[in-house]
């Protein structure tokens, strides 16, 4: 997995509240294996209009949101379904960061087992960010993990993000190998597990 | 003395294998349901070169992209088609039993898991799907989980979490007549809010819980989420055990009593503390539709749709005009002047065979005004259906009667709401295009889309019930 620690890169907001996973990839294109065209499909509804054409409004199709690889949401960002393919679709066109008040706990999970990092700031700062990054003309933002802190020109946004989290982005862990090394403990668990309820095991 | 424990951390410390210095703990899985989505998990799997460690634990269900008509035919859409044929491929070469789309007890996971007494109290329960909170009826630590976790407990048998924060929702004193589960599950998601239970698990508890059957307590749990939840539990009790008593799966004779004993003692303690408490008055909640976009925006049916302009903060102002816009509804419109061009009546929320009776109750000798399909939880809800003749009721109703899959709720398998038409939905989600691009959906009890079906609007089931035994 990819680490993330430190980010200076384009910021887009999408000053949007309650965008669930069905928003971010609609359910049509989850038969879509993990590939490029998941960036072409992100947003797609919100993004196009029923005849498929781009709206020039909605705001990373407008220009100066080229190549921005940090997204900030409104509450509730990314609730709702369970898909991962929510992240894969994210990550592949590029966004390696989302910034919201709230995030869908399933979502929050997958985005760390992607080394996406989704950092929490109060919906007052989210507002204030949005508005210090339209002052910027680069807008160019720094997210840094290890202070926890998001910078945007001459202000500093402490955000919050639980300590599993930081500890598996910060160190790109991958979980199956971190799981190996308690192999041992595993087996003890499930031999005494298997005396203390065997009624666990199906009978079928 | 040790702190009263809560039910979930019961449940939890049950489970727990280790804890890492960051709090992460490792957890032991129970059973793990699996359904055509679990595609990047085995790909993930087999990248690594891994197997699956115990395939006695896992359990799959084709349901997602499941046709609900002409199953004697081969599926139309290739693309489709290729999702269920993955699914018993994998399933095959990992020796992971199925319930495929021929089986007779093909259904939605979430239907089927309990009905075959799968679903146990006490388990920890995982699936790639986030109604999977559905188990927790059981007293169940039930919880939906994203591919790279789906592939994680296939190589190990195990999970990485984290302690959620508890909540407890507190249902007190007795439902009035035509009020459901559902009904009592989009009051509390009204009252907390579409994201007001992130980061914490929610134990139902209260005198309006415990009354209801198993099948009400699997809608009040499956919603859970709808609420932000990370899963949803009821302590087990004489309920739970008569509804598990002979399933096919369930422990038999002397293994089933000595469980149970187990089982019993899966209950909060008296004094247990939770993070945050919650509660509701049972005889305080109507039947309730939703009218906007999110779960949480739930009235009772003899309310009117808000208006933007009532509203004091600007930023719920827009959100109120955005979501009146996209369901093409005036705002302050009376709810039940919303007219509506189809029904659904299905999905792991609401099709279960009690819903069907009630959904029936109310078409019986009744004709729909509009277009509607029924799909039964499961394969063997739909033969139960039948043998009590429901199906003709539907029938005769001028309702679609069709096989199990998720079907319309998600519409991933051709089951769609068409661009622009409004549905009555026994569902769980209203999102934009949840149904299908461009369809609105408004969520309500069986009852609830019977009565609108009959009725052609949103209606209030109350009155159609009189003189009727529900």
């Amino acid at each position: 997995m990819d680490k993330f620690i430190r980010l200076t890169a384009k910021a887009c907001s999408l000053d949007l509240p309650n965008v669930n996973t069905d928003q971010i990839l609609p359910a049509r294109f989850l038969k879509v294996p993990r590939s490029a065209e998941l960036a072409h499909l992100l947003f797609y509804d919100l993004r196009r209009d029923a005849d498929g054409v781009e709206e020039p409004d909605f705001p990373l199709n407008r220009p100066i949101c080229q190549d921005a690889q940090i997204l900030i949401a409104g509450r509730n960002f990314a609730g709702g379904s369970s898909r991962e393919a929510a992240v894969y679709a994210l990550y592949e066109a590029g966004i390696r960061c989302v910034i919201a008040p709230s995030f869908g706990d399933i979502f929050a999970e997958n985005a760390v087992k992607n080394g996406l990092l989704a950092a929490v700031l109060s919906e007052d700062q989210v507002f204030e960010l949005g508005a210090a990054i339209a002052a910027e003309s680069a807008r160019l933002i720094t997210v840094d993990l290890e202070q926890q802190a998001v910078i945007c020109g001459n202000r500093t946004f402490d955000f919050s993000i639980d300590p599993v989290s930081r500890n598996q982005l910060l160190n790109g862990w991958d979980d199956v190998d971190l799981t190996e090394s308690y192999k041992d403990k595993i087996a003890a668990f499930k031999a005494t597990d298997r005396t203390r309820r065997p009624w666990v095991i199906p009978t079928g | 003395m040790s702190k009263p424990q809560t039910l979930i951390e019961k449940l939890w410390s049950a489970h727990e294998i280790a804890r890492r210095e960051d709090g992460a703990a490792l957890l032991w899985v129970d059973r793990h349901y699996v359904h055509e989505g679990s595609f990047h998990a085995f790909a993930q799997m087999r990248a690594r070169g891994r197997a699956v460690v115990e395939p006695r634990l896992t359990f799959a269900v084709a349901d997602h992209y499941v046709p609900t008509r002409g199953r004697d035919r081969p599926i139309a859409d290739p693309a489709i088609a290729a999702m269920v044929e993955k699914l018993e491929a994998n399933t095959a070469a990992n020796d992971i039993s199925l319930f495929g789309l021929h089986d007779p007890r093909q259904g939605i996971v979430h239907v089927v898991g309990p009905e075959q007494g799968l679903t146990l109290p006490g388990l920890l329960i995982v699936c790639g799907d986030s109604h999977t909170s559905t188990h927790g009826a059981f007293g169940a630590y039930a919880f939906g989980i994203g591919a790279s976790e789906v592939a994680h407990v296939l190589m190990t048998q195990t999970l990485w979490q984290k302690k959620p924060r508890l909540m407890r929702i507190n249902v007190r004193g007795k439902t009035i007549e035509g009020v459901a589960a559902k009904d009592i599950a989009l009051a509390v998601i009204a009252r907390v809010g579409a994201n007001g239970a992130q980061g914490h698990a929610i134990e139902f508890a209260g005198r309006a819980i415990t009354a209801l059957s198993m099948e009400g307590r699997m809608t009040l749990c499956n919603m859970s989420i709808e609420a932000g939840g990370r899963c949803g539990a009821i302590a087990p009790d004489a309920t739970t055990f008569a509804y598990l008593k002979d399933r096919p799966f369930a422990p038999k004779g002397s293994a089933f009593n000595e469980a149970r004993e187990t089982w019993a003692a899966l209950r909060s303690e008296d004094d247990a503390a939770f993070d945050r408490e919650v509660t509701l008055d049972a005889d305080a909640i109507a039947p309730i539709v939703t009218w906007g976009t999110t779960p949480d925006d739930a009235l009772p049916i003899d309310g009117n749709a808000p208006d933007p302009a009532g509203e004091s903060d600007p930023v719920r102002a827009r959100y109120v005009r955005d979501a009146l816009d996209y369901m093409a509804i005036a705002p302050g419109k009376k709810l039940t002047e919303i007219m509506i061009d189809r029904v659904f009546i299905g999905s792991c929320t609401n099709a279960r065979i009690e819903d069907l009776r009630a959904a029936a109750a109310v078409l019986s000798g009744r004709v729909s005004k509009v277009p509607g399909l029924v799909s039964p939880g499961s394969s063997l809800v739909k033969r139960q259906a039948e043998g009590e003749g429901l199906d003709r009721i539907f029938r005769a109703a001028g309702l679609e009667w069709a096989e199990s899959g998720c079907s319309m709720c998600v519409g991933i398998n051709g089951d769609i709401v068409p661009p622009g038409e409004r549905c009555a939905s026994t569902t769980n989600r209203n999102f934009r295009g949840r149904q299908g691009p461009g369809a609105r959906t408004h969520l309500m009890s069986p009852a609830m889309v019977a009565a609108a079906a009959v009725s052609g609007h949103l209606a209030d089931v109350r009155p159609l019930l009189a003189g009727r035994s529900v």
